[in-house]
């Protein structure tokens, strides 16, 4: 029996060598921040790779431009590798550890989520039902929510806070200035790095020709997302602040908020869905290709079913209806810090972090 | 594909890199039916193109990512030094006129541009940079030749043209490993050079040149080239020439582009296989001498050199593909990279010993010169002292050949002095009807572009 095998490098050791020889070559400075970053280097740690991993929002485009891809002996495929690179860190990072493997990569984990998360608002509302209240009240007493969601919603930041801060160990960080976070909230909300520099769009679902579908699909769903949750910041402050309770009407700052809201993030999630369908999964993490489609699934059906609770306000639907809805959201938040959700952390890191390394370039 | 052989095409074009692309898109654009017959399968297609980067380009003013002014007079200087007067005047002015022209056109069908690379900054004002490279330009041009309706083939070897009483007729080709016969009413020959027929190459040369590497692709093989050339097509160019550049010699022997580039030269000892300098190392900045070092390295037995540098000078160059060797002692090095130990140190020592005081500026002739050595080492001359001590081995790499058709204002190729009725002429086939000797940076992309650009053109013309 012979010993001798050809060595498997580890995600990072393969990421390096591929950077390594992107770094001799230079033709995508234009596409993406990765590339000027790892240009003004002249080797890589593994901190390095690491903030090159997480500034890649995996555009495609240096696939399609590259003359070494795969038949070519150098066989780089840098969008995959540094995914993969991504998908192993947030692993590595992630508190408490292994949870994050499994939401990640198995699409399944997130479905028993999800059910799970249902099951028990069935549960919440049948034991211990509304306490006299009114409305969503009368189903489930206002108490019973809070004392259910604040540690959904305040255990996950702070289990994303601890990798977040391992993160930032790992590249090397410096303390923070506004002008780093500016930078990065002003790069993601763009989506500067989806869009293909001159090119203007991401080779993804149409192979080499570049789209903007990508781009605003995700745009969909951020700002979905992003009104989805000032719908419930307000709610909460017109319950405790101005004693007004749910459920809201149509012209209420809620559903002002919430219904845009609630279809910007369902119909985003359908789209970046039916792109990811479309896209070759050979230039992602293959092994989070099923978890990848689970959260966005899973982040969709927080807005749908958002949505269908308020369709079916005054049926005799609501009780399952709310417990559908709460049970997504509850699924959505305690996995949070262990799907695909994370990335909007270490991104945000990512860019922070490169907008320290500019500014020390000068 | 039972079809293809059916048809009489109104254009067939033969090689799909950048000229054959721009002859498509322009003949397609009138409406003609255009067949694209490309030896590449689809991964490897574009031929050089695919590993091009910019596109060198006249301009009265700033135009696109380009800065400043580049006139007619400056670019046909420019043109002038590196030829050494090999050119064809009217048609090199007729090239740099036209590419000023070929910026937006090229940016309207499909291909975008990024500033100058980092390290490049001497071209931001001359040659506009391909976003993601030349690549990226050959995807986007077959999208837009798709979106015409271009009928393009892979794997498609033209075999033979038949070429009777100065017309075109019809050609043999073997497409997906079947023989077929291709009748058209005109025809544009954009395949390339010769550079990767090492038996050619061999022929042409000498028995060194089956030690080369080639730097482009492996079906560059001149197949049409050759054919046309024994049916009596004029030609141009010197047919025992390609220009070879000193690249990393641990590079692929096909299709290693622009990685394999060393920029070490200029801040070593460059030895050869005996242990011996024969050159001066800082003769002038790498980007005027890296050609003369192709031929320099050819020139030693087996076709091989070494460049050695200290830990000193490991940062004053762009990174290489591959990581240099490396040891703690020249006689580690020499072992490593199979050098006589003993006849390496001897070398060093002379050198080091031929080294004096004084500033050294490695981004400009500092005039640090060796004394009492031959060869002298005439700039940035610093012993080799410091440990580690690095070394790369040096091998010629052929960028492309010179010997091509003969073509005249309207890119028309022409047999025994006449005019072939419906052949044209594009790209690396042709250039060296303006590019007789030595390169200018991203003038093989214009060339290509304004010759493409007119053959599509007047072939559509014919047929109208």
């Amino acid at each position: 029996m012979s010993l001798d095998i050809t060595p498997t490098l580890t995600a990072t050791e393969e990421a390096r060598r591929q950077v390594e020889i992107c770094n001799a070559c230079r033709y995508c400075e234009g596409y993406c921040a990765v590339f000027p970053a790892a240009f003004a280097e002249r080797s890589f740690s593994d901190g390095d790779i690491t903030q090159l991993a997480s500034l890649c929002h995996n555009c495609r485009g240096c696939y399609y431009a590259c003359q070494y891809t795969d038949p070519h002996e150098f066989a780089l495929n840098l969008p995959a590798a540094l995914a993969e690179v991504r998908v192993e860190s947030w692993d590595r990072f992630s508190w408490p550890g292994g949870l994050s493997r499994a939401f990640q990569t198995r699409g399944v984990a997130l479905a028993g989520a999800l059910v799970v998360g249902i099951a028990l608002m069935f549960l919440a509302i049948r034991a211990i039902g509304s306490a006299g209240g009114d409305g969503f009240y009368a189903y489930l007493s206002h108490t019973a929510m809070v004392a259910i969601f604040a540690p959904a919603f305040l255990f996950p930041l702070a289990a994303l806070a601890v990798g977040v801060r391992r993160y930032w160990a790992e590249v090397g960080g410096t303390p923070l200035r506004l002008s780093d976070v500016t930078a990065a909230l002003v790069d993601a909300g763009r989506m500067r790095n989806l869009s293909g520099g001159a090119a203007e769009g991401c080779n993804y679902e149409k192979g080499d020709r570049y789209t903007v579908a990508r781009k605003h699909a995700h745009h969909a769903v951020v700002w979905g997302f992003l009104l989805c949750f000032a719908s419930t910041s307000s709610g909460t402050v017109l319950h405790y602040v101005f004693d007004m309770q749910a459920p809201y009407g149509l012209f209420s700052l809620p559903k002002l908020l919430g219904i845009p809201g609630g279809i910007l993030l369902t119909l985003g999630a359908a789209g970046l869905i039916a792109l990811k369908l479309k896209a070759d999964p050979a230039l992602g993490a293959k092994s989070a290709w099923g978890g990848e489609i689970a959260f966005v699934g899973l982040l969709g059906l927080t807005g749908l079913t958002g949505l269908v609770l308020y369709a079916g306000t005054g049926t005799a639907l609501v009780g399952p209806l709310l417990a559908l809805h709460l049970g997504t959201v509850l699924a959505f938040f305690l996995t949070l810090p262990y799907s695909k959700m994370a990335h909007a952390a270490y991104r945000l890191a990512a860019l922070a972090r490169d907008a320290q390394i500019k500014a020390a370039r000068g | 594909m039972t079809d293809i052989d059916r048809v009489t095409w109104d254009v067939v074009v033969v090689g799909g890199g950048n000229a054959g692309l721009c002859a498509a898109i322009e003949a397609a654009e009138t409406g003609a039916k255009v067949l694209m017959l490309e030896a590449a399968p689809k991964t490897y297609r574009g031929g050089n193109s695919r590993h091009t980067r910019n596109f060198r380009c006249m301009h009265a003013g700033p135009l696109s990512v380009l800065t400043g002014t580049y006139q007619e007079d400056e670019y046909f200087d420019d043109l002038i030094r590196v030829t050494k007067g090999k050119t064809d005047e009217d048609l090199a002015r007729m090239t740099i006129r036209d590419s000023e022209a070929c910026l937006p056109w090229m940016e309207r069908h499909g291909v975008a541009f990024q500033p100058s690379l980092s390290g490049t900054l001497s071209l931001s004002r001359t040659n506009a940079f391909f976003l993601g490279g030349g690549k990226a330009l050959v995807n986007a041009y077959y999208n837009t030749a798709e979106d015409l309706g271009v009928r393009v083939l892979y794997e498609a070897e033209v075999r033979h043209i038949t070429v009777t009483e100065g017309r075109f007729e019809g050609l043999d080709a073997r497409i997906g490993g079947k023989d077929l016969r291709i009748e058209g009413r005109t025809l544009v020959l954009a395949s390339g050079g010769f550079q990767a027929d090492l038996d050619w190459l061999a022929d042409a040369w000498g028995p060194a040149a089956r030690n080369f590497l080639i730097r482009g692709t492996p079906y560059n093989r001149g197949v049409v080239l050759r054919d046309m050339l024994d049916q009596g097509a004029d030609s141009v160019g010197d047919p025992t020439q390609c220009h070879a550049v000193a690249i990393d010699g641990r590079s692929p022997k096909f299709d290693g582009g622009i990685v394999t580039r060393l920029d070490c030269v200029p801040f070593s000892v460059v030895v050869n296989r005996d242990g011996d300098r024969f050159y001066d190392e800082g003769e002038d900045v790498w980007p005027k001498r890296y050609a003369i070092w192709g031929r320099l390295v050819a020139a030693q037995p087996d076709q091989v050199a070494y460049s050695i540098i200290d830990a000193k000078s490991r940062t004053l160059f762009m990174p290489s593909v591959f990581p240099p060797e490396q040891a703690d002692t020249i006689e580690g090095l020499a072992q490593r990279l199979g050098l006589p130990g003993n006849k390496l140190r001897e070398t060093i020592d002379a050198f080091n010993a031929a080294c004096r005081e004084g500033p050294f500026h490695p981004t400009e002739l500092d005039g640090l010169a060796t004394q009492g050595i031959s060869p002298p080492k005439t700039n940035w001359a610093r012993p080799i002292l410091e440990p580690p001590f690095f070394g790369y081995s040096l091998r010629p790499g052929v960028t492309f050949t010179y010997l091509g058709l003969r073509v005249d204002r309207t890119a028309r190729v022409s047999a025994h002095g006449a005019r072939l009725h419906n052949i044209w002429a594009a790209g690396e086939i042709m250039a060296g009807s303006i590019l007789g000797e030595g390169y200018l940076a991203g003038f093989g992309m214009t060339i290509g572009t304004v010759f493409g650009r007119i053959a599509g053109q007047e072939a559509a013309a014919h047929v109208a």
